[in-house]
């Protein structure tokens, strides 16, 4: 009985409410348009009618309530706990606007979003573990590891949200988000977009890639034009959110927590949020201009018309560039975040580490047409972007030397979360130390898009997002559920983890210097590379069945494992000092903020409770 | 004392871990194909700097931090706190000001190398190269403007390649000459074209491989190059001049110029004529058959049947292929060849379509 009921709720959940209004809207949406409009419009029918179908998902999820009755001049007030008679984790199924509810629902649907990219990921490597087409058709391929591409970006946007959203209000002890609302339609818009994404693989693929370079996206098949309008759609997620989060930090701090007080993973969120937020509008452009010359033939980027194509990779990459440190930048603060509470030492050089955030941000936004070094670009610029890339290399190695040195003469405390921020710093190393060499543009003409730049682009990846992600969801675990992970399942996640993304990041740059290029369907087995291709397979299904375990983890420990206690890492940040899970506001009784995050090793402490109103 | 000896410690193990790294890059996981192209060795020499500075800056950092793991790990009885140090203002300016040199000393010397790549050299031969979904075409200025599938090069002399797309974005890589450049569809193609140079230096066969993705048969986009002395190259080139010339393709048969507008606008690429599977359906027995197509009717092959399935693909598809896949610019293609128009070549090709048929291909092999 109790399971049918639990069947029930997720039956009426707002997110398949939200499906079935998007299923309407885009339907009803296409055929008046596609009845109005002249017949070779019919794509732009479909294009807009899938539009009107994301309004649909969000009036039916009921993000939109509140605003619409606002409209008619209803007071609406910010409705907390679960609805009425229904079990706590109904709150999970529907808009709800606990900063803390939003990060966790960012969260896990980070994570299932990353186990779909990742399956498509593991497809393809079985079709590429030999030479030769055994599993899957070119149409198939192409449009897999395009897929997982944007998939994956979803799910790491997702997977940002989730930490900013559930950490910034409670590191500075905010009781929510400056706009709560606004923060459960960043979230909730983001559904919509992945069905879109989806929705292109099931109606005709696309084989684009996740870049959507013209002149090919505008003859490929109609998927595209379902990929293009996802990832236009996940954009507002990542505007809306990034607003939250930077007036949030700017007004809603503890007293007394001055900038060069906070704790180190805020200036990583704000200096995530400041580029999510300039950028992310010219990526809106780009696919807009694409979107509409697909649909409507208005002249853009094909050059047989007059248009110029290398506009687009230019408007494209002046988003895309940056929003590699959207990714990173978060889970650099975790590590920065982690490393003086299992090293039980202050934090070397926190100005330092704070202020490279936002020099990698600056400079980030500088450095987008080394994308385009072999696209045809003026060789003058060339040299230019040339300069400009290396440059990052200096905030980046500010990083890693003040991360080693915080760690020398610490008293180390080897926990699954210190494991994954020692194993991210190891494999974001590779990223960094094999940047250069596609830096400079002699070196560049051989390695451009060849699998050397999938290795490179992975291992920061996965050691600027997946690996601390994961510390950090070990590392909270406690305060989020109140329970103690399985300690051994976490580091034997990590021992498989660690050596297998080595063995496939190594493996996928030996690979593309012996010239495998990347994004294609098959190799030539004249190139030499079958070992590298095996092992890269192998590892790529190691590192996927260790998420599995994670899963499995965290979805028996909520169950059987003990409370955890308050404070289980004697972290001194002060999410730490109060019960888990956290209190529907937060902090009962505010606090100020009177010493530095990171004094490990002093008795002076980082924050002090006020006095209770009537003591 | 004790500090100076985990100093004098990370300092030894960072040497032999450089150097380990650099053995380790350098002949196993990082090796350049074969240096086929002067420009090869000049991308190589310069690549070894790099792998010298990634075993260094690996080394470095992973040994001071497993260094620290394992000489600084909590006893388990150990309670108190690590020493409270904040960091050190001299330290960080080091580990910024030596790195800012170090990206200024390899960009400058990029950029001394980049020109050494890029300037032009006396005596180069000008090939025009022109990509489309799925195939190359190498145009000769100096044969006659004669044009073939195959990348013909003399050892030792120095080529410019004059390059634009058809239809989508391709990209010129061939690893052993380690070069690369886009090729991107233009309005003017005597105008706007985009330049690679290189000097070819070992005699062999080696392959176009498109490096930037283009579409379904992506992967497939090869071209060989063949790399030759100069009396293998006297014989090549007259066997690329002997191709018809224009007023010799108005001589021709329709069967013959058909067979020859099989190969010049690469539809080989996708239809085979031995029954072989590939993208698109064989051309062997096709003509007079009944076709299963994707929409559950049938339909026979015949001229009209082939003559739209030419110019606009998309109308039929076959039962068991995609739609999208076969260029659907082929009338522009013809138009723009130079002889005749699209609609002789498109007949041309169906009379050689009519020509494919077992007896045939058993009389020619």
């Amino acid at each position: 009985m109790k399971f049918l009921l639990g069947f029930w709720y997720i039956l009426t959940s707002s997110y398949i409410k939200g499906l079935v209004g998007q299923a309407l809207f885009t339907f009803f949406g296409f055929q008046f348009l596609n009845w109005l409009l002249p017949e070779n419009l019919s794509e732009f029918s479909l294009m807009i009618g899938s539009i009107i179908g994301v309004i649909g998902f969000l009036l039916f999820a009921g993000v939109l309530t509140d605003w619409l009755l606002w409209i008619g001049g209803k007071e609406t007030p910010l409705k907390h706990g679960a609805p009425e008679g229904k079990p706590e984790w109904t709150r999970y199924l529907r808009p709800d606007v606990n900063h803390k509810v939003i990060g966790i629902q960012y969260g896990y649907t980070s994570l299932f979003v990353l186990l779909v990219g990742g399956l498509f990921a593991l497809i393809f490597r079985l079709e590429l573990a030999q030479p030769g087409m055994q599993l899957l058709d070119y149409q198939q391929y192409n449009t897999l590891f395009s897929a997982h591409g944007i998939v994956m970006i979803v799910s790491i946007l997702l997977g940002v949200g989730a930490m900013t959203n559930y950490l910034v209000p409670l590191m500075i002890g905010a009781s929510d988000m400056s706009f709560p609302r606004l923060n459960a339609f960043s979230y909730w818009v983001s559904i919509p977009a992945i069905v879109l994404v989806l929705t292109g693989m099931a109606v005709g693929g696309w084989d684009t890639g996740w870049v959507g370079y013209p002149t090919l996206s505008l003859i490929g098949p109609l998927g595209t034009m379902f990929f293009l309008l996802g990832f236009y759609i996940n954009g507002i997620s990542s505007i809306a959110g990034s607003i939250n989060i930077l007036v949030t930090a700017a007004t809603l701090r503890a007293p007394g927590m001055s900038l060069f007080r906070m704790p180190i993973f805020v200036w990583a969120a704000l200096a995530t949020s400041l580029i999510q937020f300039t950028a992310t509008q010219t990526i809106a452009v780009a696919l807009t201009l694409n979107l509409l010359e697909r649909a409507t033939g208005l002249v853009f980027f094909n050059p047989a018309q007059g248009g110029q194509p290398l506009l687009y990779q230019h408007l494209f990459w002046f988003y895309s560039h940056p929003v590699v440190y959207v990714f990173v930048l978060p889970g650099l603060g975790i590590i920065s975040e982690l490393l003086p509470v299992f090293a039980r030492k202050p934090l070397f050089g926190y100005k330092w580490i704070a202020l490279s955030s936002l020099g990698i941000a600056l400079v980030g936004f500088l450095v987008w047409a080394h994308h385009m070094f072999v696209a045809g670009m003026s060789d003058t610029l060339r040299i230019v972007f040339m300069f400009s890339t290396l440059f990052v290399a200096i905030p980046t190695g500010v990083k890693f030397f003040s991360w080693v040195a915080t760690l020398w003469e610490g008293k180390i405390e080897l926990s699954t979360p210190m494991l994954f921020v020692l194993g991210a710093i190891s494999v974001f190393l590779i990223g960094g130390i094999t940047g250069p060499i596609l830096g400079t543009v002699p070196t560049d003409l051989h390695l451009h898009d060849s699998y050397w730049v999938v290795g490179h682009f992975h291992a920061t990846m996965f050691g600027g997002f997946i690996f601390p992600f994961f510390a950090g969801l070990y590392y909270w675990y406690p305060k989020i559920t109140g329970h103690m992970y399985k300690e051994a399942l976490g580091k034997l996640h990590f021992w498989l983890m660690v050596p297998g993304f080595w063995v496939m990041s190594f493996g996928q740059m030996s690979a593309g210097i012996m010239g495998m290029n990347r994004r294609y369907a098959d190799y030539d087995p004249a190139l030499g590379i079958e070992t590298q291709q095996v092992l890269v397979t192998l590892a790529a299904f190691v590192i996927g069945w260790s998420v599995l375990i994670m899963i499995y983890n965290f979805i028996a420990s909520a169950r059987t494992e003990p409370v955890a206690a308050i404070n289980p890492w004697g972290s001194r940040s002060p999410e730490w000092q109060i019960p888990s899970p956290a209190p529907e506001f937060n902090y009962d009784v505010p606090f100020e903020v009177v010493g530095d995050p990171y004094d490990y090793g002093l008795d002076k402490p980082y924050i002090r409770f006020q006095a209770a109103a009537g003591d | 004392m004790r500090k100076y000896k985990h100093v004098l410690a990370v300092i030894v193990l960072t040497v032999v871990g450089t150097v380990g790294l650099y053995a380790l890059f350098r002949f196993v996981l990082f090796r350049f194909p074969t240096q086929a192209s002067a420009e090869a060795v000049v991308i190589d020499n310069f690549a070894d700097i790099h792998f010298w500075l990634q075993a260094l800056l690996f080394a470095m950092i992973m040994v001071i931090m497993l260094y620290a793991v394992f000489a600084f790990r909590r006893q388990p009885d150990d309670e108190s706190e690590g020493p409270h140090v904040h960091g050190h203002t001299g330290l960080e300016i080091i580990w910024t000001i030596v790195p800012t040199a170090v990206v200024i000393g390899f960009a400058v010397y990029s950029v001394g190398i980049l020109n050494g790549l890029l300037a032009p050299e006396q005596g180069e031969r000008t090939i025009e190269v022109v990509g489309r979904q799925w195939s190359w075409k190498f145009v000769y200025p100096d044969i006659d403007n004669k044009s073939g599938t195959e990348l013909g090069l003399l050892v030792n002399e120095p080529v410019v390649l004059h390059m634009w797309a058809e239809d989508v974005i391709h990209s010129f890589w061939v690893p052993e000459f380690r070069v690369k450049q886009d090729l991107l569809p233009v309005q003017n193609s005597e105008t706007d074209f985009y330049v690679l140079r290189f000097t070819p230096t070992e005699e062999g066969e080696f392959k176009v491989r498109c490096a930037e993705i283009c579409g379904l048969q992506h992967s497939q986009m090869f071209a060989t190059v063949r790399v030759m002395n100069q009396t293998d190259y006297d014989a090549w080139a007259a066997e690329i001049a002997s191709k018809p010339s224009l007023d010799e393709l108005e001589g021709m048969t329709a069967e013959e110029r058909g067979q020859f507008w099989y190969t010049e606008f690469g539809c080989n690429g996708c239809h085979s004529l031995d029954g072989a599977a590939m993208a698109g359906p064989t051309w062997l027995n096709l003509f007079g058959k009944e076709e299963q197509l994707a929409d559950g009717t049938a339909v026979i092959v015949d001229d009209a049947y082939l003559y739209e399935s030419i110019l606009n693909p998309n109308a039929k598809i076959t039962a068991g292929y995609n739609p999208g896949i076969m260029p659907q610019n082929f009338e522009d293609q013809f138009n723009n060849f130079g002889w005749g128009n699209a609609d002789q070549i498109t007949n041309d090709l169906i009379a050689f379509i009519r020509t494919v048929t077992d007896d045939t291909s058993a009389s020619s092999e």
